[in-house]
């Protein structure tokens, strides 16, 4: 059969490959899962179920349902003073992961460049790619903690892309960005009208400072696509629940090329996350809670064992420079020795090079010995 | 963040954690947290550290009974009074005054349920201000200062993920 260029394009993930490497033994301690631990809050399961009695499993609204917008328009209120319009500027998806590929797909013509803040999550360059534009890595370093700066931005040639994507905080680094370090970029989008697709997946997993969204800086709503979900906070990876806040005509787009692939995000899914709003935030506190318990462990840890490690401050990820050069290698040789699987950082993109991804959500137990294995295999 | 506050809800969650675990996970040094656990021990906060048990693994499971009380006070005798007297028994596990139907809820705790029986009746309803006692045996116990007993707690997601 023949597959499209625009597949063969894109290698497969290179966590594929450590994926594989973990299953093959035992007794692994896996410090590689980019999902929470935690199952998601009983009432929200709960919620899930009793509209599968009731016998909730037809289609919903293509945007979701509307009471689940709405409160999904509230929270983003309250919170994070993003103000949008339940009915024309709010659409649900299969999981926050849908929303980005939606608005790719919406957004992007071929040809067109996408600058892409890297290290970060490895679907965006796909994504671009799938849509045919062209992605245009944009590194950060850990010398300006991970963050995305105006500069890099112009250096690598962001000003004739159409669009940008990163994501805040950060997947792999933790790292976060305040309102006055956004303004540079909001700066920068609006003097070269930049489309900015703003990843806020991990927004309620900020643990130092508050997390504050480029959408909501002066010139900066009408041209930002904001994204969220309930895999993270909610610990709900599995349901598939995520969403896009956007104005109209880009909900519109958006939309469109929703309704005739995903149609309706999943209604069980839909039910549970309205309850996930309604019941579940003491469940996400104490959650965020013991994230950052085990974000100061660990970073501890790295700095007993005289490991560089950048202080994270949000998701659930912390970006130690490799002991060794060749990060990969480490992290294959640490596999193999202690068994304890780690992701290198080249995997996420430029700027991930050199560096380790460590993911701490994993039991207080597990954690521990995890960082003792490491500190072993150093000596 | 509150260390005292953390710390306290960290010793909750699990009180066998090192002083220097406690330390990682506060952000501070091992000296100001065996400090503050010293004051709350002096201060009265931090009573005691105990394991939860599933006794149903075990081959000694005690007899546990939740015993209800009314009690009639007068101008002599409130429930503290009566508490002072009920507190001291090993017997009870637990002693509460609550809102409701009866006055107190005691915890007891025997080797048979003949001791636990004999307990209430020779022990706890002779006590001249109470006037009735409810003895409710525990069956079965599936989840203890929030700790389910039954969680497999098996992790089925993809060992390394994006």
């Amino acid at each position: 059969m023949k597959i499209s260029e625009r597949v063969e394009r894109v290698p497969p993930s290179g966590i594929r490959r450590f994926f594989e490497l973990t299953e093959e033994m035992d007794d692994v301690i896996s410090l590689g899962v980019g999902e929470p631990d935690f199952t998601a809050p009983w009432s929200a399961r709960e919620a899930a179920i009793d509209s599968l009695e009731r016998g909730r499993t037809s289609y919903t609204a293509n945007r979701g349902m509307a009471a689940l917008r709405e409160a999904i328009a509230e929270r983003s209120r309250e919170r994070y003073d993003l103000d949008y319009d339940p009915d024309e500027e709010v659409l649900v998806t299969a999981g926050a992961s849908e929303a980005i590929d939606v608005a790719f797909r919406a957004f992007v013509d071929p040809g067109d460049r996408v600058a892409v803040a890297q290290p970060s999550y490895v679907s965006y360059v796909p994504g671009v790619t799938f849509a045919g534009g062209e992605p245009v890595p944009i590194p950060t370093r850990e010398a300006d903690d991970f963050e995305l700066t105006a500069e890099a931005l112009r250096e690598h040639g962001a000003a004739d892309a159409e669009a940008l994507v990163f994501c805040y905080p950060n997947n792999p680094t933790g790292a976060t960005m305040s309102e006055g370090d956004l303004e540079p970029i909001a700066a920068f989008a609006r003097e070269h009208d930049l489309t900015v697709l703003a990843d806020e997946i991990y927004a309620d997993l900020t643990y130092e400072g508050d997390h504050a969204s480029i959408a909501t800086l002066p010139g900066m709503r009408e041209r930002t696509v904001v994204f969220n979900g309930f895999s993270k906070a909610y610990a709900m990876t599995g349901l598939r629940l995520g969403y896009a806040l956007a104005p109209p005509e880009a909900i519109t787009a958006m939309n469109r090329v929703h309704q005739y692939s995903m149609l309706s995000a999943p209604t069980t899914a839909q039910h549970a996350a309205i309850d996930a709003l309604d019941n579940c935030e003491a469940q996400v506190r104490e959650m965020r809670s013991q994230y950052d318990r085990r974000r100061r462990f660990v970073l501890s840890r790295f700095d007993e064992m005289g490991i560089d490690c950048f202080t994270a401050k949000g998701a659930f990820y912390v970006f130690p420079e490799s002991p060794w050069e060749d990060a990969e290698a480490f992290a294959e040789a640490l596999l193999d020795a202690e068994g304890v699987a780690v992701v290198p950082g080249d995997v996420f993109g430029a700027g991930g090079e050199g560096h380790l991804r460590v993911s701490y959500a994993t039991g207080m137990n597990e954690l521990r010995e995890a960082m003792d294995r490491i500190e072993r295999f150093l000596d | 963040m509150d260390i005292r506050a953390e710390l306290l809800s960290l010793l909750r969650e699990n009180a066998r954690y090192t002083t220097v675990d406690l330390a990682r996970m506060l952000g501070t040094d091992e000296s100001e947290v065996a400090e503050q656990i010293e004051t709350l021990e002096a201060e009265g906060v931090l009573k005691g550290y105990q394991a939860v048990i599933d006794w149903r693994r075990t081959d000694e499971e005690p007899v546990r009974a939740l015993v209800e009380c009314n009690v009639t006070l007068d101008r002599e005798t409130g429930y503290d009074d009566i508490a002072a007297r009920l507190v001291g028994f090993p017997e009870i596990q637990s002693l509460r005054l609550v809102s409701g139907e009866y006055d107190f809820s005691l915890t007891v705790e025997a080797d048979s349920m003949g001791e636990v029986s004999r307990f209430v009746s020779e022990k706890v309803a002779p006590v001249p201000e109470i006037t009735q006692t409810v003895t409710h045996y525990l069956m079965e116990s599936y989840k203890e200062r929030g700790i389910e007993f039954d969680g497999d707690g098996d992790d089925d997601r993809l060992s390394v993920s994006p």
